[in-house]
């Protein structure tokens, strides 16, 4: 990875046109010192790891197929056209775009999101249950066993419980929108950037019935409790991922702009509703405080209806509390 | 149902100044595909009235193809966004409507892709591993995130490369890489192409130019 200062200066001969473009820079953050980076195996790297038995093989390949097709359980699993590779981009292997491997090497642990210690199958039931607008297998699953292993051999000799991270999840940006970033900016840079591929109002392309680009917003999108629903997260993905091929082509005031645009969409219904969008954001606020659920947008408070997209639930039975009291 | 916001209305206007024509005609099309512009070599001189092409010569396929991409390149090469010393005298005496003609009719087609020798078996796996899962280490999308299932396409702005010429794909990916190809939208092509070497630009294309164009496996 560039330091950041060349990245600069490409940048800038870039912009001014200068350079017959033979080449787009990918622009990542740069690591920071003391941070365990992690290079997650490949495919090819299984197939020749005389070390790992046939039969966990099947197992991690069989994970490895659900994340890449989850549409494949459409109408089961899944009622959303999302697949777990559309966030996180690389097969799950990719630093800055969410990769999957920490959740198997810095769990079981406590979790903001629903306030007790989670194990690596309870965050993909999450998964499951807020980002696929689904419901999860069943914990012990065939499919849970398939998942947890290509979380797990993704992790490949990285250290247990190091949290000091570099490249993980989508925060790099901050969570704290910067002042004077505006809907309508963001809805400029939608329409120039990003509409290409994810349309003209966020409804994802498909080709002979198979989901391409995925749609950003809508019925068939993420739901309202969904990581991505936060406008930071969403900031920092899209700034370190997208256009697809051009990670950090887009300014950062750009990136939270767009951001900020796909998030004031509607979206189904959050699986924790109480019935009341204000309530529910209130009793979540720790999550909602950084998603535009429960905000006025054109007079109309976003997130207060019962669409809840294709799923015919509100909430999957996986989604509840733990106390640990006998 | 959901609430309709102002994102229709850029869609609207994007759909109305993109590659959106009337739809064109492909009889008409046809007759302007064996007459040519007037001023140049007609389409079936180099394209053939089945749109086969012809690898050796560089003359891309274009049977079966979208026809509102085949519209954007043709005006594209009409007005140098696109640069090709054959094409544009070629197509410089089109008007809009008979582009759209043009295009219409290719699109039509369903011409059986020209068959090749086998191939080289490591440079066809190269090729397939790249189209399907790309190199994420060197941040090369594999080709079929955007172009679609079997790399059939999708819409008119990824165009279809399953069964399109090797030698057309090759050419295509070099021209990206050296600057002299810039008409594709966003540089998101661009940014792919910069990252590939000479000899998986080859293992692509041979990979590629041996797939069902529709599809099938």
């Amino acid at each position: 990875m560039r330091p950041f200062s060349t990245v600069l200066w490409v940048a800038v001969i870039l912009g001014s046109g200068m350079l017959h473009a033979a080449e787009v820079p990918v622009e990542h953050p740069p690591f920071k010192k003391g941070q365990y980076v992690h290079h997650a195996p490949t495919v090819d790297d299984l197939m020749k790891d005389q070390e790992i038995k046939p039969q966990l093989k099947k197992v991690i390949l069989k994970g490895r197929d659900i994340f890449m097709n989850t549409q494949q359980y459409r109408g089961k699993y899944v009622f959303s056209r999302l697949s777990c590779k559309n966030c996180h981009l690389g097969e799950g292997r990719l630093n800055w775009s969410g990769p999957i491997w920490p959740a198997a090497t810095t769990l079981p642990d406590y979790r903001g999101k629903n306030g007790h210690v989670n194990s690596l199958e309870e965050r993909i039931a999450g998964c499951f249950s807020f980002s696929l607008n689904g419901k999860p297998p069943e914990y012990g699953s065939d499919m849970m066993l398939a998942l947890s292993a290509y979380h797990q051999w993704l992790a490949l000799k990285a250290p247990v419980y190091e949290t000091h991270i570099g490249g993980r999840g989508y925060s790099s940006l901050g969570k704290d929108i910067p002042k004077d970033i505006h809907y309508v900016q963001g809805e400029k840079v939608y329409q120039a950037q990003c509409a290409i591929c994810h349309g003209a109002t966020g409804q994802g392309k498909s080709v002979e019935g198979k989901v391409v680009f995925p749609p950003l917003w809508g019925d068939e999108s993420y739901n309202w409790g969904a990581g991505m629903a936060r406008v930071y997260t969403a900031a920092s993905f899209i700034k370190n991922n997208m256009p697809l091929g051009k990670p950090g082509a887009l300014s950062d005031r750009d990136a939270w702009a767009v951001a900020l645009y796909v998030n004031s969409q509607e979206r189904p219904q959050d699986p924790r509703y109480t019935g009341d969008v204000k309530e529910t954001r209130e009793k979540y606020f720790n999550f909602h405080q950084y998603t535009m659920y429960g905000t006025e947008r054109d007079g109309v408070l976003l997130g207060q209806h019962d669409n809840t997209g294709a799923k015919p639930f509100l909430k999957p039975d996986a989604l509840r509390p733990r106390t640990f009291d006998e | 149902m959901m609430p309709v916001h102002r994102g229709w209305l850029f869609g609207a206007v994007l759909a109305l100044t993109g590659v959106a024509h009337g739809a064109g005609d492909p009889e008409k099309g046809k007759l302007i595909v064996t007459a040519g512009d007037g001023s140049g070599a007609p389409c079936v001189a180099c394209h053939g009235l089945d749109g086969a092409g012809n690898d050796l010569a560089g003359f891309p396929r274009l049977a079966g193809m979208d026809a509102g991409y085949l519209v954007k390149q043709v005006r594209d090469y009409r007005s140098g966004a696109r640069k090709s010393a054959v094409m544009s005298p070629n197509v410089d005496d089109l008007n809009d409507d008979q582009i759209a003609d043009v295009a219409a009719y290719y699109a039509t087609l369903n011409t059986a892709p020209t068959s090749l020798p086998s191939g080289a078996p490591g440079a066809l796996a190269l090729g397939e591993a790249l189209a399907t899962k790309g190199d994420w280490d060197h941040y090369i999308v594999p080709c079929e995130t955007c172009h679609g299932p079997g790399n059939v396409g999708v819409g008119s702005d990824f165009p279809k490369l399953a069964g399109q010429h090797p030698t057309y794909i090759k050419q295509q990916l070099k021209a990206w890489k050296t600057g002299t190809r810039n008409n594709d939208p966003n540089h998101l092509m661009l940014a792919i192409a910069g990252r590939l070497t000479e000899t998986q630009i080859e293992a692509i294309a041979a990979w590629l130019a041996r797939q069902d164009p529709k599809g099938g496996k």
